[in-house]
């Protein structure tokens, strides 16, 4: 999770403060009811609290802004006046940087293999830790806390240390097989799998466990198997756990620098935008109005897919399930 | 359409017994209900017909098919659940249907089937809404509807109407009874509430600790007892205990002394019995409803079996005075007439219903009538 950029980070915590929108006009109602100088003081409390939230979400915006700014600029106008100096006339802005590091810097093939990595690198864990969180969840066999309890520790050991005896895992298989791991995306696709697999059996797990016995007793005694269970019963169930989680995995393998460069690293044509992005700044160093650019098109593809998905977490589907 | 046998079952979870040598026929097409507090393993019985748990030990059949460690799928059982266990994303016709459509039924056969029980249960306009969008009643009769489209040889119900408030809970007990008559199928209902286990039930198990306390017809659990557990557990208010209660002769008869209160006497086809439990420890009760106000009793009443003691507390319910005495720490309980007028603090004379009365032994707690 250390790579994901605090853009990211700052919009996945959004939903929750957005979500107690309900006690809000609760406290507003009981307002009405109050004296004439408690119901000002309340105000004033209340646009105080508001007017800090806005102000720190500013603030904490202004870096992000500053080089959305910067990067439809020219570059002679980036490396001699400040990005704010763009807000005022004259306008000089351009698309430039854009065209430059698609085009010439190579970042739309780069883009695709940042998709073609992170795509199966989030559907394979994500459908291998459901079908564990399951069985973990619901289905009895010895040892089971034992080895759900193994699996949650593993989440301590950092990506550094797996880095080696992975590549020599891999150097034996193609040992034995013949068939090659390092370089490809096959090989990158297992290890975000080995790598996410912890968290995402964990997290579902503790979801999965938390839905209503009744409903998987119910189905059993209605005629459905394990697997109708699985696909029928509960994955509509868990989509809000499945999006967060997807939302999650989906970050860290895009945003990740270490794990493609180690097992991609010497094949440019299959380089994700992390690692080509990286090649640009070694390569002209100075020239980093074209970081700007490269910066947000990376950055597009998890605003998307968190904006589409956000709403998963906000609501309850459980409702209405069981009680009244 | 099965009976349904236990036969010497056992139910053990991290070495305590929850079911203990349970011995049981439910007949084909009967409506039984296990009663008991909670923890007596009346869900554990309920759970083991319909196959989510195994026995420990013992056998349990469905019609002639011994269905220990059969999946329960094969098991053909329709189960309601205490929580209605609708399946949240699916509406009210898909959570009808889903059984139906695992079993590969036919589309048009699926859809007559359930619009047939939509109608019977009165939930044809609900069919294309979710369960979150239906009342507490509705879900209830969508969780009913739920396990008749199934055409399932036993139906389960494990405490279904729990969930629901006073009024509701009233009228789909008697739902329930006329679904019974009109499916014409095996029903095994749970309920810790005796009310709905006297109304509903043709029989009755009575369940406690694991045990079999009696079975049988309601009216005859409430008349003969076979114990004292099943003695205060049917009816409500309980049924009063007097223990320290002596049984003496009495001229030709005889009579049970009841410390601090009087005595009763013991009618002409109960004396053998109560003369098997002289000199040992015994505990006399009779029910709130068998006592009556002495004063109002019609002229020449036979007045041989009285108690006395001072009043605590009155309770006026207009179709009746519920009244609960006091003596030598033992407190009674006795529903009256709404015309006699008890003055707390006062002592107040009860007549006895010797034909209603009962005796227990202390030690065993078994009754001797």
């Amino acid at each position: 999770m250390s790579t994901m950029n605090p853009e990211a980070q700052s919009s996945l915590v959004a939903p929750q403060k957005a979500a107690p929108a309900l006690p809000m006009t609760e406290t507003a109602a009981r307002v009405g009811r109050l004296p004439l100088r408690q119901r000002l003081l309340s105000l004033v409390n209340h646009s105080l609290v508001a007017v800090i939230v806005v102000l720190i979400a500013l603030i904490w915006s202004v870096p992000t802004l500053g080089l959305f700014i910067s990067s439809f600029r020219p570059p002679s106008l980036i490396h001699t006046t400040g990005w704010w100096t763009a807000l005022v006339p004259p306008w000089s802005f351009t698309i430039e940087n854009y065209e430059n590091v698609l085009h010439a810097q190579g970042l739309g093939q780069a883009f695709l293999n940042s998709l073609i990595i992170a795509i199966p690198g989030t559907i394979i864990p994500t459908l291998v830790a459901a079908f564990a969180a399951y069985a973990f969840a619901w289905m009895e066999f010895p040892g089971r806390d034992w080895i759900f309890l193994m699996i949650v520790a593993l989440m301590v050991i950092p990506v550094q240390m797996t880095l080696i005896p992975v590549l020599g895992l891999y150097t034996m298989f193609t040992q034995v097989t013949g068939l090659q791991l390092t370089g490809n995306y096959v090989g990158i696709w297992l290890m975000h799998t080995a790598l996410g697999l912890p968290f995402a059996v964990y997290l579902l797990r503790n979801f999965f466990a938390g839905l209503p016995s009744d409903l998987f007793e119910s189905a059993r005694i209605d005629g459905a198997s394990n697997i109708n269970i699985f696909f029928r019963i509960l994955l509509p169930l868990s989509v809000p756990s499945l999006a967060s989680l997807v939302i999650f995995q989906f970050m860290w393998v895009w945003n990740d620098l270490l794990v493609a460069l180690v097992f991609m690293g010497g094949n440019p044509d299959r380089a994700p935008m992390t690692v080509t992005i990286a090649n640009l700044v070694n390569s002209y160093g100075s020239n980093w109005e074209v970081l700007t650019a490269a910066a947000f098109i990376s950055m597009a593809l998890p605003l998307v897919i968190f904006f589409t998905l956000q709403r998963y977490f906000v609501r309850g589907i459980l409702a209405g399930s069981v009680k009244g | 359409m099965a009976r349904v046998s236990f036969v010497h079952v056992y139910k053990r979870f991290d070495k305590v017994d929850v079911v203990r040598d349970i011995n049981l026929e439910v007949k084909d097409q009967e409506f039984l209900v296990l009663v008991g507090p909670s923890g007596c393993g009346k869900s554990t019985c309920l759970r083991m017909i319909a196959g989510l748990e195994e026995p420990t030990a013992g056998e349990i059949y469905i019609g002639d098919m011994l269905v220990n460690g059969v999946e329960p799928k094969e098991r053909n059982v329709a189960m309601v659940f205490q929580n209605y266990a609708l399946y949240p994303h699916m509406n009210v016709f898909d959570n009808m249907a889903f059984s139906l459509k695992l079993r590969g039924v036919p589309r048009q056969e699926i859809k007559k089937r359930v619009q047939e029980a939509a109608e019977i249960l009165e939930i044809a306009h609900l069919l294309n809404r979710k369960p979150k969008e239906l009342s507490g009643g509705q879900r209830q009769r969508v969780a009913l509807g739920r396990a008749i489209v199934r055409d399932a040889q036993v139906f389960l119900m494990d405490e279904p109407l729990s969930n629901l408030d006073a009024k509701l809970r009233v009228q789909m007990r008697a739902e329930i009874i006329k679904l019974h008559r009109r499916v014409q199928t095996t029903f095994v209902y749970v309920t810790h509430d005796q009310v709905e286990a006297m109304t509903m039930g043709d029989r009755i198990v009575v369940l406690h600790q694991g045990e079999i306390q009696q079975m049988g017809p309601p009216q005859e659990l409430y008349d003969h007892p076979a114990n004292m557990f099943v003695a205060g557990f049917i009816g409500s208010p309980a049924m009063n205990f007097f223990p320290g209660a002596q049984v003496v002769e009495d001229g030709d008869g005889v009579s049970i002394v009841l410390d601090g209160f009087g005595r009763v006497q013991v009618p002409a086809c109960y004396v053998e019995k109560a003369r098997a439990a002289k000199g040992r420890q015994v505990i006399f009760g009779i029910r709130p409803e068998h006592l009556r106000d002495a004063t109002l009793l019609p002229a020449g009443a036979d007045t041989a079996s009285m108690i006395m003691a001072p009043v605590d507390v009155v309770e006026h319910l207009g179709s009746e005075v519920q009244v609960h005495m006091s003596a030598n720490g033992t407190t009674v309980v006795a529903r009256l007439d709404p015309r006699s007028h008890p003055v707390v603090g006062e002592p107040l004379r009860l007549h006895v219903d010797a034909d209603q009365i009962h005796l227990f032994d202390a030690e065993t707690e078994k009754a001797y009538f």
